[in-house]
Parts: structure tokens; C-alpha cells; sequence
């Protein structure tokens, strides 16, 4: 019997969309394992959010809250997930794969000398997963042969978690956090504003490259996004030219999306953008140049201007509504 | 100021990579074979920083095999110091490395440790943050900075990370935005791919890395007793997309996204 602890991120109280894979991916551990599922809430906001889930079939939700959880830092959460996992007897740690979990597990592995899958896109069994090897060129089936196991899961490979059981009785967690002894201070944040769905969970994502030109070239990618509601994303190379902000990259590197459309305007789909997309459900492509390798996945390609193109198709998606 | 900077043998990411058909391995004829692209830009970063200290020494660091030495050889001639290889043959998990790292560092006693956020063979992204737990050091993952890739600061070679006062400050790429944290040092720096534009190495550099000092142990003798947990027990290639259509026109399109696929 293996237990199992997922982390569960949370923004105001409200579990953010992106990590309820982590729940997906526990209850199909659960399921192979025969063990019980547990969640871990950090920060303020954690017992609202902790309401949230309380229907997804978990044995018990662990809530930390406190000031010095406000803003996010591994040597305060370290010890929190540590702790709840030694309360529920979990021989797997999990959450969904985000800037968080991607700077926290490793370190909560190396503290309960864990050995570590990362990005995991399907359950084998309860200590063998599926998970991208060089860019996604290569799926790797990797058993984890430490008794205490840590994975993050890849967002984009796991549906919804089914609802189902009884609801979850929570049980909060003090956690003591030393803010002098810590190494490291949190200075600021700069967070980019959007009232665009994000990019990782919309239904529709359109994303510029090249193509576009220039920074007010993008304006067609958002236009087009906003005609159908969608969330915006950019190619690497329009990132580090500074035409638009790191965080809309997709790709390897960056975010790996998979919606129900996506939608590259002037990508020409090198391996590493592809990588972060390839397993969106339909996908465009508009592009001048009809050898670009992003027709090589695209359910629909179209060779064309988009500054010519894409301002038709948002009159037509305009007039059907 | 003393840095040291890890860097990894791996796979030239231009080259497409094909599993062998038993699912044992890639094939690896004719590879080539490149520093981890996270990794030059650790090592230009610790160039930066060196040099803007006005002195001080970068320490490369590597574990691999024999042939492992090109890369530190590659940093080295980027301009780097000095190389310490950890030799290493099969499978090397991220705790191994770290491990083994943690005996190179309490060694080396550097104020400043720059790693690549992840190596591009198995995408892990483990052994920064793994490191920073075993030291008991702070951490800062996933270092950017502001300025573009393309701006004035990045065009001086200025240092992206700030350090003053036994400190060193870090802006972080996170989901939303960017983070800024301050760290004591000694401390863990992973960096992402826009912290910096690495720079080549120029031929007299590559005439001066040859004679760079070069030291050589062996991880089983740094960590003994470690083998890899994280085992790979098959590679396959990805599931391929069925080829689509090219459509003639907007309206074409449209009709096939409203009718056919049904996804607006």
C-alpha cells in the first residue's frame, strides 16, 4: 500500500486550475497502489481553498497557513511538505509541474533522500511513470527505486480529477519558521497583468513567432485571442528579442500547453517550440513559408501573410457569433 | 570571489534524436556532442561576475565520461580557470550527481555555485535545488533578468545577478512574472535561457584552455556505495501526429474549424 501526498497550490484561497493534474495523477497512483490520497495546502488561503477539494476523494487535507507563508520560499515550504508527508505515511510526493513545485520538490526529495521523476505524463504503476526525455523526442519509462518517491506531473497530460467519496476532513499543520535563519529573502515581484485566461489551462491558445515582426506586430496574436476568448503565447525567439515578456513562452523551456485549439500565427515550429505544444488536441498553423516545420503537426495549415490572414478570420469568427 | 559552475556533456540539441529500435538507448553514431546549453550560460554568468569582482577564479565542474573533458575543455576556453572532473560511467541520477557536487564544493569552498536550471538530455531539472538542500544553502532557480536579451546591459557583459554585502540578489522567472529573491552567501544560482547571451570561445582561448589545469577523480570514490534510483527501464519514440491538410483560404479554414473540428 502506498500512500500519497499532493501538493496543492492555491491563489486566494481558490486551488489554482493547473495543479488539480496533481490530483488526477494521486488518484490513478491511489488506484494502482491500493493506498489513500492526502493534499497539502500552503499559505494564507489554504483552509478556503482546502473547501475546494474537499470532494475529490482525499483522505485528509493538510493546511498550513501563517505570514511566512505569504510569499512562496523553499526553505519555509520545505519542511511543510516533509512533515505532511511523514504524517500520512506517503511513499509518494507529488504536485503538478510549476515554477513552485519545480524550485520545492527536488529540494523535498534530497531531504527524504527520494529519488525524483520529473514531468511525468502517465502512471505505469506505483513507482513507474512515463515521462519527455530530450525535448520530448524521446518518452522514457523510468522506475523509481528509493522507498519514499517524489514526482511532478506534467499539466497538460493529465484530465480533470474525477469527484467522488466523501468530503475531506482537514487537519492543519504548525509548521515553525525560523525567518532569520533562512538564506534567502523575498524581495519583489513583478507580476505580469492579464485578463486573458493563462496560457497552460485556456481551451484556445494563439501564438505569435517571428511573423509578427515586431512588438506591435504581436497585437495581431492578441486581437485574434481575444475575438475567441483564448489565451496568448510567443515563440522563444520573440521572447529574447523583448518584443513581448518571458512568461508567454511556450516551449521546452518554457510553458508546455495543450488545449482543445492552438493556434501558431508566423511560428515556423522549430523542435523546441514544438515540445511545448505538440499535444494540443487541433492544431493551426498560418505561415508564408510552406516548408516551416510547424506544418508538420498542424491539423489545419494555411500558407499566408497573417497580417493579410488573420485579420479576415477574426471578421468570420466575429460574424458566427 | 570564487566561483564554481557545473556543466554537462550532452547531445548537440540540433541533432534529432532517435531511440534505438530495442528501446535500450538513442543511437549515437556520428553524435555530437555539446556543453548543456543551461550550462554556458552559467559558465558566461560566472565570467561576468569574476569580472566585474575584479578577481577571483571560475571553477568548471563536470561528471561524466573520459570524453567529458571536451566540455570543461570548452569552458575552459570560454575562460573559465580551472576544471575538476568527476569520471563517471552509466547512469548517473540527479541525487547522485548532487552527492557527488556537495564533496566537489566542500572541497572547492566557492562563494557562489551556478548550475543550468536542467541538462537538455533528460530534461530532470533536479540537481540545483537537490544541491542547495544538502549544503543547507539558499537557492535561486530559474535566474532571468529584466533587461532583454537584445538591450544595452546585455551588449556590456554587465552581470545579471547583483552581489554586495555577502549577497547575492536574484530575479527568478516564474509562472506570471518575475520574482526577486536575496540570498546569502555561498548560494545556489540554476539559470534560464534568458540570464545571458553566452559567447564563443576565440581561438586563443581554445590555444590557452588546453593548457588549463585539469583534475581527475572518480565519483565512486567521491560517493561511494551510490547507484542511480532513478532507472530507466525502456525509451520509445513520442506517439507521431497524423499529417493535416493545407486549407486554400480563410474561409476554408473556418468552415473546417466551425464544422469539422467544432473547436470554435
Amino acid at each position: 500500500m502506498s500512500n500519497v501526498l499532493i501538493i496543492v497550490e492555491q491563489a486566494g484561497g481558490k486551488p489554482k486550475k493547473a495543479t488539480l493534474a496533481g490530483i488526477t495523477f494521486g488518484q490513478q497512483v491511489a488506484q494502482k497502489s491500493g493506498g489513500q490520497v492526502h493534499f497539502l495546502i500552503i499559505g494564507p488561503g489554504a483552509s478556503a481553498a482546502a473547501s475546494e477539494v474537499a470532494g475529490y476523494g482525499a483522505a485528509k487535507t493538510y493546511v498550513v497557513e501563517g505570514a511566512a507563508f505569504e510569499n512562496y520560499l523553499v526553505e519555509a515550504c520545505t519542511p511543510a511538505v516533509v512533515t505532511a508527508a511523514k504524517a500520512c505515511n506517503a511513499s509518494i510526493v507529488a504536485g503538478a509541474a510549476t515554477s513552485t513545485t519545480k524550485d520545492l520538490l527536488p529540494r523535498v526529495a534530497a531531504r527524504l533522500d527520494a529519488a525524483m521523476a520529473s514531468d511525468v505524463t502517465a502512471v505505469v504503476d506505483a513507482k513507474t511513470f512515463k515521462r519527455p526525455m530530450w525535448a520530448g523526442n524521446v518518452t522514457a519509462t523510468v522506475e523509481l527505486t528509493s522507498n519514499i518517491k517524489v514526482c511532478s506531473v506534467r499539466v497538460a497530460e493529465f484530465d480533470a480529477p474525477a469527484k467522488g467519496g466523501a468530503t475531506t476532513a482537514t487537519e492543519k499543520l504548525d509548521i515553525a519558521v525560523d525567518a532569520g535563519a533562512m538564506k534567502a529573502k523575498f524581495v519583489g515581484r513583478k507580476e505580469v497583468k492579464s485578463t486573458r485566461p493563462d496560457a497552460t489551462t485556456a481551451d484556445i491558445v494563439v501564438s505569435g513567432g517571428r511573423g509578427v515582426k515586431s512588438a506591435e506586430g504581436f497585437k495581431i496574436v492578441e486581437q485574434l485571442a481575444d475575438s475567441l476568448g483564448a489565451g496568448i503565447g510567443a515563440s522563444r525567439a520573440i521572447c529574447d528579442a523583448g518584443w513581448v515578456p518571458n512568461d508567454l513562452q511556450i516551449g521546452q523551456t518554457g510553458k508546455i500547453v495543450a488545449p482543445n485549439l492552438y493556434i501558431a500565427l508566423g511560428i515556423s515550429g522549430a523542435i523546441q517550440h514544438l515540445a511545448g505544444m505538440k499535444s494540443s488536441k487541433t492544431i493551426v498553423a498560418i505561415n508564408k513559408d510552406p516548408e516551416a516545420p510547424i506544418f508538420t503537426v498542424a491539423d489545419y495549415g494555411l500558407v499566408g501573410d497573417i497580417t493579410v490572414e488573420v485579420p479576415q478570420l477574426i471578421e468570420k469568427i466575429k460574424q458566427s457569433r | 570571489m570564487k566561483i564554481l559552475v557545473t556543466v554537462k556533456r550532452v547531445e548537440d540539441y540540433e541533432v534529432k534524436i532517435k531511440v534505438k529500435p530495442d528501446g535500450s538507448g538513442i543511437v549515437t553514431d556520428q553524435m555530437k556532442y555539446v556543453v548543456n546549453p543551461f550550462d554556458e550560460i552559467a559558465v558566461e554568468e560566472a565570467l561576468r561576475v569574476r569580472d566585474a569582482a575584479g578577481s577571483g577564479e571560475v571553477v568548471v565542474t563536470t561528471i561524466g565520461v573520459a570524453d567529458a573533458q571536451q566540455q570543461l575543455r570548452t569552458a575552459l576556453a570560454m575562460g573559465a580557470d580551472r576544471g575538476v572532473h568527476v569520471l563517471a560511467d552509466g547512469n548517473v541520477d540527479p541525487m547522485m550527481a548532487a552527492k557527488a557536487f556537495k564533496k566537489v564544493i566542500e572541497a572547492e569552498k566557492p562563494d557562489l555555485v551556478i548550475l543550468g536550471k536542467q541538462a537538455i538530455d533528460d530534461d530532470q531539472g533536479q540537481v540545483g535545488a537537490m544541491l542547495a538542500e544538502l549544503l543547507g544553502w539558499g537557492q535561486g532557480t530559474f535566474a532571468s533578468k529584466e533587461d532583454s536579451l537584445e538591450s544595452d546591459a546585455e551588449k556590456s557583459k554587465q552581470p545579471a545577478l547583483k552581489i554586495a554585502n555577502g549577497r547575492c540578489e536574484v530575479v527568478r522567472e516564474v509562472d506570471g512574472g518575475l520574482e526577486t529573491l536575496s540570498l546569502a552567501m555561498p548560494c545556489i544560482v540554476t539559470t534560464e535561457l534568458r540570464l545571458n547571451l553566452p559567447r564563443y570561445a576565440s581561438l586563443p582561448g581554445i590555444m590557452k584552455a588546453k593548457k588549463k589545469p585539469l583534475q581527475e577523480m572518480k565519483l565512486a570514490e567521491l560517493v561511494p556505495g551510490a547507484e542511480a534510483r532513478v532507472k530507466v527501464v525502456k525509451l520509445e519514440p513520442p506517439k507521431e501526429r497524423k499529417a493535416g491538410i493545407k486549407v486554400p483560404d480563410v474561409a476554408t479554414l473556418f468552415d473546417k474549424l466551425h464544422n469539422e473540428a467544432k473547436v470554435i
